[in-house]
């Protein structure tokens, strides 16, 4: 399988990454090797084979429903480029 | 150079706890070596100078009143991966500009409990995507070693390239590193140190800044086996803020150093005989099969049928993972914001002006191979894959071999800026074509220096263990590292 200029921009657009048209041409040649590369898997036979989910056997850790952190939202917001009164700040998203 | 920052750990710790010198003496001959070593070598994105000192202090304090941990005084440097409180934390990113975390990840606070010294923050391949460090935000790091009657400047591997070139160069005593397709054994068979990779859910990944989260594993790279064994006992645990992470307990990693090999089996696998492989990395791959049976090693030879998948099957499952991880690097919470337009357009400049170029190809790929309709033709039958590939390895294990002896890498380090890499991905991708199986399977994999090539630069033997058997990793290593002494570059720098 391959993929064209215009699929590579919808993916770009899927992804949120702004792509001019000069990266979109580029960028299509290089995720065609890099899908040129993978195709070998197709020979491999599969039937019957669970897919991988977790490489340790393990039981998944569960901890109790309780409030064990908290009161720290001047720390959440300490890193964000825009925030006031420890919201973020975004441009407007609903009119 | 000072003396001091020649020792290992061992005796570093050793001479400590002797008082024959002091933390504080320690560190201040590491900070002048990397204030001197950084132009030339671009290890360090920040060296913490007042921390640094300010924690030595502490360890003299302890190390006086005879309350010393297991790391106490030794000063490491520290992958851009890792959460530091207050330092800098951009897994060498431009989207993570001026990030700096409010907490600690828990690799890093084990090493500080136990008394090291944090020196700074070390360069990255970004978001340990790379096997050059050549995708860093902060440029390349150039590798302390040169070839024979060269000055050309080599890569030291990566992504922990920064970590493989500080502790080579003596830079740091050691340093944390991460593994997710050899992102730690590379660049230590690059640079003549010695990168394990544990088994997944020996290191706990909380504060590491996530690529593919089930691929990510902490680890060291140290100057020898021993140190390596140190700094793995202490980065090691079990911890409730990550899911994955082992109940198991952490064993006394360095006490397995001088085991026996008598009546071990050692596997060597057909499939790593790669064509194409230069013939002294294969004369090295002999040597070490010799070393081991010296030891008293049994040698078998064994098949593991899907090795050559193993590459394929990660250039999925990686960038899938990494594409989700990657996605709340949105410019709203963190790091770098670029504004005009509504939020879509603040997330999609945001997020171009934020990624390096093989970022960028990565969370494509991620996001093509997990869109509608594409699913199960790529992500779905990588997962199946990297179960045949775990099933090698497991039926090896279940035939009594104890571990596996492969080469670390099919080059030595190769020049910055090679064009043949530079205009081909997959190229690049071919440098962990024997150490991604190991991350695929979930195993503990380590690479030791074992000698040199024509040109006079390091390469290196990987050994592959069971699940959370590292002990028998270190106690062949040993035995490696012994007999093929330990290698040192010649300082230009």
């Amino acid at each position: 399988m391959s993929v064209d200029t215009r699929t590579v921009k919808k993916v770009a657009r899927l992804a949120r990454i702004a792509l001019s048209d000069d990266d979109a041409v580029r960028m299509t040649g290089e995720l065609n090797t890099i899908l040129g590369f993978v195709e070998q898997l197709n020979e491999v036979d599969v039937s019957g084979v669970e897919p991988m989910t977790s490489v340790i056997p393990m039981a998944m850790k569960k901890r109790h429903d309780v409030v064990s952190d908290g009161g720290k939202a001047a720390d959440i917001v300490a890193n964000s480029p825009s925030s006031e009164d420890n919201f973020f700040m975004v441009p407007k998203v609903v009119e | 150079m000072s003396e001091l920052t020649r020792l290992t750990i061992a005796e570093a710790r050793d001479k400590l706890a002797a008082r024959e010198f002091s933390a504080s003496d320690l560190t201040g001959d590491y900070l002048d070596a990397i204030d001197a070593a950084n132009p030339a070598l671009n290890a360090y994105i920040t060296v913490t100078h007042d921390k640094a000192r300010e924690m030595a202090k502490a360890s003299d304090a302890r190390l006086a009143k005879g309350s010393g941990g297991a790391l106490e005084g030794i000063p490491l440097g520290i992958k851009d991966l890792f959460a530091t409180e207050g330092v800098h934390t951009q897994a060498a990113s431009h989207i993570l500009d001026r990030f700096e975390p409010r907490y600690e990840s828990t690799v890093t606070a084990n090493l500080w409990a136990d008394g090291a010294v944090m020196l700074g923050k070390l360069n990255m391949d970004e978001f340990a995507m790379g096997s050059s460090n050549e995708t860093s935000y902060y440029g390349p790091v150039v590798n302390p070693w040169r070839a024979k009657g060269s000055n050309m400047d080599l890569v030291p591997g990566g992504s922990s390239g920064g970590s493989a070139a500080a502790t080579a160069a003596w830079l740091c005593a050691g340093a944390t590193a991460t593994d997710t397709g050899g992102s730690i054994r590379q660049p230590a068979a690059f640079t003549g140190t010695v990168g394990i990779k544990p088994t997944y859910g020996r290191c706990s990944r909380w504060g590491i800044v996530a690529f593919a989260s089930s691929l990510d594993q902490a680890g060291p790279i140290a100057r020898d086996v021993r140190d390596a064994a140190i700094l793995l006992k202490s980065m090691a645990s079990s911890d409730p803020k990550d899911t994955t992470s082992t109940e198991l307990p952490v064993p006394d990693y360095e006490a397995a150093i001088g085991r026996s090999l008598k009546g071990m089996k050692i596997g060597i696998p057909a499939e790593y005989h790669m064509d194409g492989m230069p013939g002294e990395i294969e004369t090295l791959w002999q040597k070490g099969i010799a070393w081991l049976k010296d030891a008293g090693a049994e040698i078998v030879n064994i098949s593991l049928p899907h090795t050559k998948y193993a590459l394929p099957a990660y250039y999925i499952v990686a960038p899938a993972e990494a594409s989700s991880n990657l996605a709340r690097y949105d410019g709203v919470r963190y790091g770098l914001r670029k504004t005009g337009g509504d939020i879509t357009d603040l997330y999609e400049k945001t997020r171009a002006a934020g990624f390096g170029a093989e970022v960028q190809r990565r969370v494509l790929i991620g996001t093509y191979v997990l869109s509608a309709g594409y699913y199960d033709a790529y992500y779905l039958r990588a997962q199946k894959v990297r179960t045949l590939i775990k099933r090698d390895f497991e039926t090896v294990f279940s035939d009594g071999i104890d571990a596996i002896l492969t080469p670390a890498t099919p080059s030595a380090a190769f020049g910055v800026g090679d064009q043949d890499m530079a205009a081909d991905p997959v190229k690049m991708y071919l440098n962990d074509i024997f150490t991604v199986t190991v991350n695929m399977a979930g195993l503990p994999g380590i690479a030791v220096p074992a000698g040199l090539d024509n040109n006079g630069l390091p390469l290196g033997l990987q050994l592959i263990g069971r699940p959370f058997d590292e002990e028998t990793l270190f106690a062949a290593a040993h035995i490696i590292e012994q007999a093929a002494g330990r290698l040192h570059p010649v300082k230009w720098w």
